[in-house]
């Protein structure tokens, strides 16, 4: 026995060459014989410490069996046996010599593949130790895994298996089963991160096959028996539920409403045109909550549970109109029966509770009318909030400005040859731009006149806005004219001037705008947000005019509303004193008046109302007229006419319509703002917005697709996003003010809508709180309520803001001098680090990915750790380590190697080892290097 | 408001792959055959076709160098250029398309080569020597009047656009 393991030894000697020697010298021959049977022995004995007695005399056998092979088979195997030999003692290095000779060495193994490599060394060499571990299970010492292909480890291991004892699945100790598990987890990391890995797929494919393998082989190891078949259960389980996942997310993007749609104008017309279509859907999406809080709440109730049409005044059409409530152009107005109708908000009835729910439904109508705005606050600022956060991660304009030009500009996604084009003509352009702006750095020209032409322009735009308000402001007041004239005398126009006059406005104005701001010439992206701005300016000012118009409207009916209610109070008295008088009772009965003869109010809600619906109604023939006639029309007089037309169409004069961004979303943004201004006039509102953003989603797209080409000048979506939600904000808070004034100050109609009687709409709430609630939250209340609490809170308010202010912006200004240290550490990193190790990993992927060189991972892979070790031993910045061919790098890489890795002392030259380290490396990523090299005769 | 993707199975993809030449692509690859599908090909996929780097996308992503793609090839292309790859591996890849000629630099003719393909060559010389010139001075880190593989991808990590504009969708 003895002997044979010394020739086991010997052997062992002569492969591993100069580092083992030290071990036969030093000790006794016992030592060296139990080194011999240690070093055998699994890596995981220190794990696994109650050794049993049984497993020892086993273990004594295999090496005999082992060496008896091994002479037979002499230095074939050298590659195995070393490697066996080096794995053992990594682990063992602790209590014999020779392994922390090597350790180094192994250390080296470790820390030269870096990321990738490192993950792969490690988790093969784990998996040795670990069918190490199997087998010792099993008494047998084969090493399969280390060469997957060799016939004779093939042989070894029929052998053992035959040998072996059913025992295999005898219990594993709970250190190793840690180790296992961790092992398992690791080559699911690499699974799970594998893609993002710059190798070929050929490689990738090796090393997930790898690692699937292991991890399948080995997980199962952990239970036993039952424990296996669950395993397999459970993979097949997770297999099941990835492709579940799969399907469920390919689900969810189909379910998305109008993706493909957008997607499809997307990719014709780039994210800018997408982002009007996202910002539609989005609204439309916000417009379905509005809807169904106010459908759900207040239109419902008073359908189910309120009183029908025709049973009381304010549900009746009025005897004088029931001829023509039917006619279709009064319905067409919305009055007749729309006017009396669910739509507006004179049909709700004032009944404190209805049904069998006690559904209190003007408490309801005012809280709901305020939640709208409630909400709308909370999901744009949401929204808002969100976008900064995207856009906020500092992308410090400027610094690369060519750079980002030059590599980033082509949009990859654009499969369209017109698009294409176009977006050849926009890079040109931008290019273009930038260069004149780099060349204009140094240059001043006349600075007067331009001074004096932006003046200019901006006083002729005031002139425009003001003259527009004037415009709309005369319009609205000779409406008002012409409401108390006689119905029949009015023709179509002059019914509906208001609207045309203001749809008109709209359409004429932007592109005297966009004429007149030629002569500022501000860089286009300026003169953009300048155009945005003064069609907000005059959208907003056409909407106020429009409003304080109506308001002397509502003022007037008021005062109409007043007589009324006299006179009705005056007739009711009369009818009392007459009944009682006449019947000589005090039990006077109510008149009996058929609800359509009955003296009613102007309700001036409902005429609110019907002028927001109106106004919307026309603002939508009037944009899809305009998209007909402006874009269609054109584009089919283009498109035809040019097979008999003199010049060019479709490249000269009319050429076709681009789509208006800015246009489009500005008057979503301000029809918005009138569903938010005219809902709590007119529930019926929010669904007809509805219908109208569900039909303008479909014809929008359709007309965009078919007659429009896309812009020469695409402007980010992502960054004017934002700019837009603070539009709708800025529109949400001004269309806010009117409705909580209303509110607020003015006193409903009496005879009319759910807060008929009350001095002011809000006392419902005050109703409820006095009534239903218990006394001390009323007290609460009214002491909120109290000025004394309320200004101080609003100062409080002030102070917080202030405060928060002041703190966002010390943020900001330390968020600033971070980045700016950021990018000089960066900058420093970046010139040194150009040499070091992490960088070499990078590079060695380029490398590997290069033409022809993919095939042979094997030496690519090799070589640079060898190289690395040899400069580190001579010191040689002559070293060639790939991808550092650039001049003037070698001196740092010197300094910089100087520090990392501090590693063993190196004692001997690099020559000998020379060999050697190659080859004992090489097995080690065992069956890829099978399969790689599988690949070589390939080619 | 982000941009959902697809997944899409083996068989949809190697679907796209058969397409484009019936003739040379096996559905069957249990003897795991050689096939490649040229240059050629592949470059009038409509993804591609508009792409003025449609030429350096492909070879980049071959082995050979020639712009012949194998299966395993084609799948590693979409799935680099889908929106799920993550921005360093995407640099990798950038990188590699704009170094026209192959030696881990982006030098002055690489960009010259970038700038004419995404301008259709309508800048003046005078034009596109300024503008290359401006581009190594702002990227180049160490001085070495060439962009390496560390200069492009400090400036590449932090364009906005990049990974929004770096990717296809199949």
């Amino acid at each position: 026995m003895p002997p044979k393991r010394k020739n086991d030894v010997a052997v062992k000697v002569e492969d591993v060459g100069m580092e083992v020697d030290a071990e036969i010298d030093s000790g006794s021959e016992d030592e060296a014989r139990r080194r011999a049977k240690n070093r055998r022995a699994k890596p995981q004995r220190k794990a696994k410490q109650p050794s049993e007695d049984e497993e020892d005399e086993d273990e004594d056998e295999t090496p005999r069996r082992k060496g008896r092979r091994k002479k037979t088979k002499a230095r074939a195997k050298d590659d195995d046996e070393d490697d066996d030999d080096e794995d053992n003692r990594s682990v063992k290095s602790k209590t014999s010599k020779a392994s922390r000779k090597k350790a180094p060495k192994d250390n080296e193994e470790d820390s030269e593949g870096e990321g990738d490599k490192k993950k792969r060394g490690k988790t093969v060499s784990k998996k040795e130790k670990e069918q190490q571990n199997k087998e010792k299970k099993g008494n047998v010492k084969g090493k399969a895994g280390q060469s997957k292909g060799g016939e004779k480890d093939k042989k070894k291991k029929n052998g053992s298996s035959s040998s072996s004892s059913g025992s295999d699945d005898e219990s594993l100790s709970e250190g190793e089963m840690e180790a296992l598990k961790e092992q398992v987890e690791e080559k699911k990391k690499l699974v799970a991160t594998l893609r993002n890995k710059p190798w070929r797929m050929k490689r990738r494919l090796d090393v997930l096959k790898e690692a699937q393998d292991f991890v399948e082989k080995f997980e199962g190891a952990l239970g036993k028996g039952k424990g296996r078949r669950l395993y397999a259960f459970k993979v097949m389980m997770a297999k099941k539920f990835i492709k579940f996942k799969r399907d469920f997310e390919n689900f969810k993007t189909a379910c998305i409403p109008w993706e493909r749609k957008i997607k499809d104008v997307e990719s014709h017309f780039g994210s800018s045109v997408a982002s009007y279509f996202i910002f539609l859907r989005w609204m439309y999406g916000l417009n379905m909550v509005l809807f169904g809080l106010m459908f759900g709440l207040v239109i419902l109730p008073e359908v189910l549970m309120g009183l029908p049409y025709g049973t009381i005044a304010r549900k009746t059409v009025p005897r004088a109109e029931q001829d023509t409530a039917m006619d279709y152009s009064v319905l067409f107005d919305f009055e007749g029966y729309c006017k009396y109708s669910i739509l507006f908000y004179g049909f709700y009835n004032n009944e404190k509770q209805i049904g069998l729910l006690k559904f209190r439904l003007p408490l309801s109508y005012l809280l709901v009318g305020v939640g709208i705005f409630g909400y709308s606050l909370m999901v744009v600022i949401r929204t808002m909030a969100r976008n900064a956060n995207e856009g906020g991660d500092g992308a410090d304009e400027g610094d690369f400005t060519f750079s980002w030009k030059m590599f980033t500009s082509w949009d990859y996604l654009i499969g369209n040859p017109e698009t294409a084009d176009n977006k050849y003509a926009s890079i040109t352009t931008s290019f273009k731009e930038s260069i004149v702006d780099e060349q204009e750095n140094q240059k001043d020209e006349n600075i007067h006149l331009r001074r004096f032409l932006r003046v200019l322009a901006n006083f002729l735009i005031l002139c425009c806005l003001g003259g527009s308000g004037y415009l709309i402001y005369f319009v609205v007041k000779r409406s008002q004219d012409f409401a108390d004239m006689d119905n029949a005398d009015l023709s179509w126009f002059e019914k509906n001037e208001v609207e045309f006059v203001m749809s008109l406005l709209g359409l004429v104005c932007p592109p005297l705008f966009e004429t007149i701001a030629e002569l500022e010439d501000y860089h286009p992206r300026i003169a953009l947000k300048w155009q945005l701005a003064r069609i907000f300016a005059l959208f907003l000012g056409n909407l106020y005019t429009f409003l304080f118009a109506l308001f002397d409207e509502v003022n007037e009916k008021l005062e109409r509303e007043k007589i009324i209610k006299n006179e009705t109070e005056l007739a009711l008295a009369h009818y009392y004193a007459n009944y009682s008088s006449f019947y000589n009772t005090t039990d006077v009965p109510p008149p009996n008046v058929h609800p359509a003869d009955a003296i009613r109010g102007p309700c001036w809600e409902t005429g609110v109302g019907i002028e927001f619906v109106k106004l919307i109604v026309s603002d939508v023939q009037v944009s899809y007229l305009t998209i007909l006639i402006g874009d269609f029309l054109r584009a089919v007089i283009v498109r035809f006419l040019n097979y008999c037309w003199c010049w060019d169409l479709e490249a000269g004069f009319p050429s076709y319509g681009e789509f208006d961004i800015s246009g489009n979303v500005l008057g979503l943004i301000f029809n918005q703002g009138m569903i938010w201004m005219g809902a709590f006039y007119a529930p019926g509102l929010v669904g007809v917005n509805l219908l109208r953003l569900l039909s303008s989603m479909y014809y929008q797209c359709w007309a965009v697709m078919s007659c429009n080409v896309p812009h020469e000048r695409v402007f980010k979506a992502s960054r004017s996003n934002n700019f837009y939600m603070g539009l709708l904000l800025l529109v949400l808070f001004l269309s806010l003010l009117p409705v909580v004034y209303t509110i607020m100050t003015l006193s409903p109609s009496f005879d009319c809508g759910p807060f008929s009687g009350q001095e002011k709409m809000y006392d419902v709430v005050m109703q409820a709180i006095d009534q239903d609630l218990p006394a001390f939250i009323g007290n609460i209340f009214t002491y909120a309520t109290n000025p004394g609490l309320i200004i101080p809170g609003v100062l409080l308010m002030v102070l917080a803001l202030y405060y928060l202010n002041a703190v966002s912006e010390g943020y900001q200004q330390a968020n600033t001098d971070l980045k700016k240290k950021m990018q000089a550490a960066r900058d420093e990193e970046k010139n040194r680090r150009n040499n070091k190790d992490s960088t070499n990993q990078v590079m060695k992927d380029l490398e590997d990915l290069l033409p022809n060189k993919s095939l042979i991972p094997r030496p690519i892979e090799e070589e640079p750790p060898l190289d690395e070790i040899k400069v580190e031993k001579v010191s040689k910045p002559t070293k060639t380590k790939p991808g550092s061919s650039g001049n003037g790098v070698n001196l740092q890489k010197e300094v910089s190697l100087a520090a990392p890795n501090p590693r063993g002392p190196v004692t001997h030259g690099p020559g000998p080892r020379g060999g050697p380290p190659l080859n004992t490396r090489g097995p080690q990523p065992g069956p890829a290097r099978g399969r790689g090299r599988g690949g070589h005769p390939r080619r | 408001m982000g941009n959902k993707q697809t997944i899409f199975t083996d068989e949809q993809l190697h679907g796209r792959y058969h397409e484009l030449a019936p003739h040379l692509v096996p559905m069957d690859y249990t003897n795991e055959p050689d096939c490649k599908v040229p240059l050629s090909l592949i470059v009038n996929m409509p993804e591609l076709k508009e792409n003025p780097f449609r030429n350096r996308i492909v070879e980049s992503f071959s082995e050979g160098g020639d712009g012949n793609l194998s299966f395993n090839e084609f799948v590693d292309m979409f799935s680099v250029l889908s929106e799920m790859a993550p921005r360093e591996l995407k640099a990798i890849y950038a990188f590699k398309i704009y170094d026209f000629n192959v030696d881990n630099f982006l030098c002055k003719e690489d960009l010259e080569k970038t700038l004419n393909r995404l301008t259709k060559e309508e800048l003046t010389p005078e034009e596109v020597e300024l503008v290359c010139d401006k581009t190594i001075e702002e990227a180049d880190l160490d001085g070495d009047n060439k962009l390496s593989f560390a200069d492009f991808e400090n400036m590449i990590s932090r364009a906005p656009d990049f990974l929004s504009t770096f990717h296809i969708r199949i």
